[in-house]
């Protein structure tokens, strides 16, 4: 009777449910495409991250992220090797580079230089093309959503690195950085050779410990070993790549800021609403309470009505911000909703509108049952 | 005989209001009411009689005095307890009915069971039977919004019914409704007091309902100022006066009888005029 009672004052007065709604629908899209956005955005910063294996990671001393990283000493594969519990040791390659289009524009792009004959790291959602023709010389892989930035849009377009020509190879999709610049994979052999680098330096070595061997211990001895470099755990780089890009820069407090922004939107237009619904029914809720109802089930039809509240502007909202990430799948602004998300976002709506409901229930609390016998 | 007594106040007294507002509504009101009787609560505007029921009721507390329902002492509970108190003791039927009108009639009186912690299923038949009891069977499904002013009372009387309470308070049941369904609601009221065995206090300013009660109890000014058994009334029940001031009659301007006066000539009037009307309206 209650869940009844919660409905029908919700569908008896409509245009306050409507105006609730609208309430809870513009805040709960706007924070849900705000978490996307996050998402969206922490997918580009891991991109590459996502898609390596490894327990443990050097890097530069400080290097902020995957794609801000100095080249390291170069002793630091060897020395890795002969730490107890690594099975094995990769190198990988990851610095700016200068893209020159076919027409002469000049475009800085991140290169990212990959062992062609191990399954560390490889380009990932291929459309056209072969991983394996990396192996080529002076050979790239870049994605389409950079093909008018690069100049090149299909297979066997050609452009210059550092004043060299190099030829493409392949092309995927979906490949975004953060950064806006656009990734190009190529082997560490023609990055070596583009970029000058001497082939016992990296910017990255990866560690594979041992099955069954403990990695904080592998991880302190490495550090140990190797005073001028950081080692760091997979996770522990991911969010120092996800710290320094989101927060060092600003671009996650901002959407952190805008999701806050809503809720608040929302609190305030569904308390609003909610106190003006309990305002209007309060001579049934005085009933209520002079035919002996407890406070708590009083609350209960309020609770009721937010949680009801909460469910149907969820559906709708939800649904809009799902467009709304399809609408932008293509586009560099990407929004991410998983299901989890999704879940996460019901349970803060079901809590926002709960938490609007405080001033409802507190008015309701205050009720002189006596009023009914002076109307 | 003396009918037992449900309800018993004591030197209720009652302030409200502050400053030069303030106003002394009760000035030490003792009060009973019997079980299987139809007690009028009658008095001008202002004189007390709502504050009285709503004190009676449970619904406010009293600055001075004792209240007493089915031998409990109330002073002193706390405000979830005299709630416990109305929702097992007390069925209310209030002036503008307060149904919700959400609800059905059907589910208006089932609501009273469901804060109960009634089973729905259970709350359903009961409230069938109770919207039976008042001849709303070809009602249930209807909402407030469809019924007449009389409906919606029998509806109240039924949720007031349903959950069987010791004692039912009326506010002023008769005064939106016509002559016809006023006469409708008070003859309901009687027979669920003598025939439900319930105690009923209603109050009223509207004299035609004096054909259907068993006692008449007077308010003015804040004071009890007398009580009555119209002639017509044969439950032979003995009002508790004991802090009374009886009404004045002839030859006696403060007469000190604690039992009920017999009805003035103009009381017999209004008692077999109205016993006609009981008749009419129960026909």
């Amino acid at each position: 009777m209650v869940f009844t009672l919660a409905l029908r004052n919700l569908i008896h007065d409509r245009v306050r449910f409507l105006v609730t709604l609208v309430g809870v629908v513009f805040s709960i899209v706007l924070v849900s495409i705000q978490f996307g956005l996050y998402k969206g955005t922490e997918a580009k910063i891991l991109a590459v991250l996502d898609n390596t294996r490894a327990d443990l990671w050097v890097t530069a001393k400080e290097a902020p992220a995957f794609d801000d990283a100095a080249l390291l000493d170069g002793r630091e594969e060897y020395a890795a090797l002969a730490v107890d519990g690594v099975d094995r040791v990769e190198t990988l390659l990851a610095m700016f580079g200068r893209w020159k289009r076919p027409n002469g524009g000049i475009t800085t792009t991140l290169l990212v230089g990959i062992h062609t004959d191990r399954d560390v790291v490889t380009p990932w959602n291929m459309v056209a093309g072969n991983v394996a023709d990396l192996k080529l010389p002076d050979s790239v892989i870049v994605d389409r959503a950079y093909a008018d930035k690069l100049g090149v849009s299909s297979l066997g377009a050609t452009a210059e690195i550092r004043d060299q020509s190099v030829r493409v190879v392949g092309l995927t999709e979906g490949i975004r950085s953060f950064t806006t610049l656009p990734i190009v994979f190529t082997s560490n052999d023609t990055m070596r050779a583009l970029m000058g680098i001497p082939g016992d330096r990296a910017t990255f070595v990866q560690i594979h410990v041992k099955p069954g061997a403990d990695v904080s211990a592998v991880q302190s001895a490495l550090a140990t070993k190797l005073p001028n470099a950081d080692v760091l755990t997979d996770a522990q780089f991911r969010n120092r790549s996800v710290n320094h890009w989101m927060f060092g820069t600003g671009a996650g407090a901002a959407l952190i800021m805008g999701a806050v922004l809503g809720l608040i939107v929302g609190m305030v237009i569904v308390a609003q609403t909610l106190y003006a619904s309990a305002n209007d029914h309060i001579n049934e809720f005085a009933t209520l309470r002079a035919l002996g109802s407890s406070s708590g089930y009083i609350h209960k039809v309020i609770l009721w009505q937010a949680v009801l509240s909460a469910g149907i502007g969820f559906a709708i909202a939800i649904g809009m911000a799902y467009a709304v990430a399809a609408l932008l799948a293509d586009t560099s602004l990407q929004v991410l909703i998983s299901a989890h998300m999704a879940a996460l976002i019901f349970g803060i709506t079901v809590v926002m509108c709960v938490v609007s409901a405080i001033s409802a229930i507190v008015k309701v609390t205050r009720i002189d049952p006596a009023m009914v016998f002076n109307r | 005989m003396t009918r037992p007594s449900v309800l018993t106040a004591r030197g209720i007294r009652k302030t409200l209001g502050e400053g030069a507002g303030r106003v002394e509504a009760l000035k030490g009101v003792s009060l009973t009411v019997h079980d299987r009787e139809l007690t009028l609560l009658m008095g001008p505007s202002g004189s007390g009689k709502t504050t009285l029921l709503s004190i009676l009721g449970c619904l406010l507390s009293a600055d001075e005095g004792t209240l007493e329902l089915d031998g409990e002492v109330l002073n002193g509970k706390s405000s979830e307890q005299l709630a416990r108190v109305r929702r097992d003791h007390i069925g209310y039927v209030f002036q503008s009915y307060n149904l919700f009108p959400t609800l059905s009639a059907v589910e208006n009186t089932a609501l009273c069971l469901d804060v109960r912690g009634v089973g729905q299923a259970e709350a359903l038949r009961r409230s069938q039977e109770a919207l039976d009891a008042v001849g709303l069977t070809h009602r249930m499904n209807a909402y407030p919004r469809t019924m007449s002013g009389g409906e919606k009372q029998r509806v109240a009387i039924a949720r007031a019914l349903v959950g069987e309470p010791s004692i039912i308070l009326a506010d002023e049941p008769t005064s939106a409704l016509d002559a016809e369904n006023g006469r409708a609601v008070m003859q309901l009221l009687s027979d669920v007091a003598r025939d439900r065995g319930r105690a009923v206090l209603a109050v009223t300013h509207d004299h035609r309902t004096e054909a259907f009660a068993d006692r008449i109890v007077e308010i003015e000014d804040g004071m009890i100022n007398g009580s009555r058994r119209p002639a017509h009334s044969e439950t032979g029940a003995t009002a508790d006066l004991s802090n009374v001031t009886p009404l004045p009659t002839a030859g006696s301007k403060n007469p000190t009888s604690s039992e009920p006066r017999s009805p003035s000539p103009k009381n017999r009037r209004t008692g077999s005029s109205g016993k006609r009307r009981a008749s009419k309206a129960k026909r």
